[in-house]
């Protein structure tokens, strides 16, 4: 298939970026969407042009680095797919795709389509983790975890990471990620030891960095390539609301 | 409780504890106003009178306006802050087929409410306070009191620009509310992968209720008087 793309190109933090439009040919529809800018990408090399610039790491969903815009919707057209996982067949021969970085006053852009994603490690830094020692494999199985909890547990656990319901959002809002941490660690005694901490601390951080609050519209949930459901925001924000009353 | 309404989260608990205010006080309100479609006025100017004179609905009043201000503070504050988060937007967006397009425009929407809301309160709550009403006697002439049910018969008889502003508001109303109702829930964190969906039902049914309850006062007087 052949293909127009129209890509923000910005050649550092600092500058001003702006579109440019390629043109793609005998593109596979087998391709993922990051073998496609690999493709044009070489062609980009052989005609002396600097490439596009994209983060990706492993290129099967799961390590969250991969996000782009596309066509006007975190990555891609697909529900419930990473970039990197999204395959050309979802386009149409002679499309004009326009590719985009994540937008949001809290996420500036690095170099064409990446971004500064550390806000999300700085919130994790704020309080997503547990203090005690979690000792080894046999430790984890002699503290005793009902199968609802640990299944709840391990659909927010399923978030990557990757930032999409922040650039989805249009209040730019880290609800979604912070509420599947939240929810993940209140599920296990281990997490209990600093629940009402963490909490706190994770919403004023994100407070603090920039990204805005949650208005319920539910584009998060949309976009989220790990299907995080909002139910997670009403235990967040159940727990955050818990967490201040008991100060 | 050291901050909490100065978080993301504890701002948004004041826009749903008072929208789940409002929302009683729509119900309320919606229901003494359809007596006026009952009789020829007797039954709605007793309503109203009670209602005026009744002690715990003078003490309402004043929360309720304070429920107003609030509601619009908050919704102006939060909307600003969440407005600066984007400086540069998307060239391109599609829609992702979940995020309803009330949601997207609650605050236009509360926005055009509170036009409404205005024009609304000129219309009765003023005169009924502050100007001259024709008065009614009842109880075989013993009491005297206002007759309210003209003041607005009269208004939506003799101007249609009137009956439809009062429907375009009701809508309005009824979109901002089938997102508010069970966002407001969701807010508070009464919401889980069940109760979403039913709460959504609710809040469609709670919506129309109020769009079409508010609608056909209007529309009753334009038509059939
Ligand atoms: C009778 C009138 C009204 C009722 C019953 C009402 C009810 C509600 C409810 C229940 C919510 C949901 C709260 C939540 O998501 O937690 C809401 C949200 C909202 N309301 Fe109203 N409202 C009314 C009038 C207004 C007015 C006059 C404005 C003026 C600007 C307004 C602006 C907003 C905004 C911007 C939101 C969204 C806030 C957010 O999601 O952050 N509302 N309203
Ligand atoms: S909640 Fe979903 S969209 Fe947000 S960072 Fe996690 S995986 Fe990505
Ligand atoms: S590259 Fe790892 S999730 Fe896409």
């Amino acid at each position: 298939m052949n293909i127009k793309l129209k890509i923000w190109r910005q050649p550092n933090a600092k500058s001003k970026g702006r579109f440019e439009t390629y043109s793609l040919t005998d593109v596979s529809s087998d391709m993922s969407f990051l073998e496609m800018l690999d493709y044009l990408n070489n062609n980009l090399i052989r005609e002396g042009k600097e490439p596009v610039a994209f983060e990706h790491d492993c290129r099967e969903g799961i390590c969250g680095s991969c996000g782009i815009y596309i066509n006007g919707r975190a990555h891609g057209p697909q529900h419930r797919t990473t970039t990197c996982e999204l395959r050309m067949r979802e386009f149409k021969d002679g499309n004009t795709i326009t590719v985009e970085p994540w937008r949001a006053a809290a996420f500036p852009v690095i170099k064409d389509l990446i971004v500064d994603r550390s806000p999300l490690d700085k919130i994790m830094q704020s309080g997503g983790f547990v203090t005690i020692n979690a000792g080894a494999a046999q430790d984890a199985n002699s503290i005793l975890v009902n199968k609802k909890n640990a299944d709840e547990a391990f659909d927010s656990a399923s978030c990557i990471g990757c930032g999409a319901c922040v650039a989805a959002c249009k209040n730019s809002s880290a609800m979604l990620f912070i509420a599947s941490k939240i929810t993940h660690l209140a599920q296990f005694p281990q997490g209990q030891v600093e629940t009402h901490q963490r909490v706190k601390a994770m919403v004023a951080k994100m407070d603090e960095l920039g990204f805005g609050g949650c208005t319920n519209t539910r584009a998060c949930e949309a976009e989220c390539p790990k299907g995080i459901s909002i139910s997670n925001i009403a235990k967040l924000n159940r727990e955050f609301f818990v967490a201040k009353l008991k100060e | 409780m050291n901050g909490i309404f100065s978080s993301s989260i504890g701002k948004k608990l004041i826009m749903s504890i008072s929208g789940l205010f409002l929302m009683v006080f729509l119900l309320v309100h919606l229901t003494v106003n359809l007596m006026l479609l009952v009789g020829n006025g007797e039954v709605f100017n007793q309503a109203a009178h009670f209602m005026a004179t009744n002690p715990a609905i003078k003490i309402i009043e004043p929360v309720l306006a304070i429920g107003f201000i609030i509601h619009i503070l908050y919704a102006s504050i939060i909307t600003l802050q969440n407005r600066k988060t984007r400086p540069i937007g998307y060239s391109k967006t599609s829609s992702n087929g979940v995020t309803s397009w009330a949601s997207k425009n609650m605050y236009i929407l509360g926005g055009t409410v509170l036009v409404f809301l205005v024009i609304h309160i000129t219309n009765f709550y003023w005169k009924l306070k502050f100007g001259e009403v024709p008065s009614i006697s009842v109880n075989n002439g013993l009491t005297q009191i206002d007759d309210t049910y003209s003041l607005v018969s009269g208004l939506f008889i003799s101007y249609w620009w009137f009956d439809l502003i009062y429907v375009v508001g009701a809508i309005m109303l009824g979109f901002h509310l089938s997102h508010g109702f069970w966002s407001a829930f969701q807010t508070i964190g009464w919401n889980n992968k069940i109760w979403i969906k039913r709460l959504e039902v609710i809040a469609y049914i709670y919506a129309i209720i109020i769009a079409v309850g508010f609608s056909i006062i209007p529309l009753y007087f334009l038509i059939l008087k």
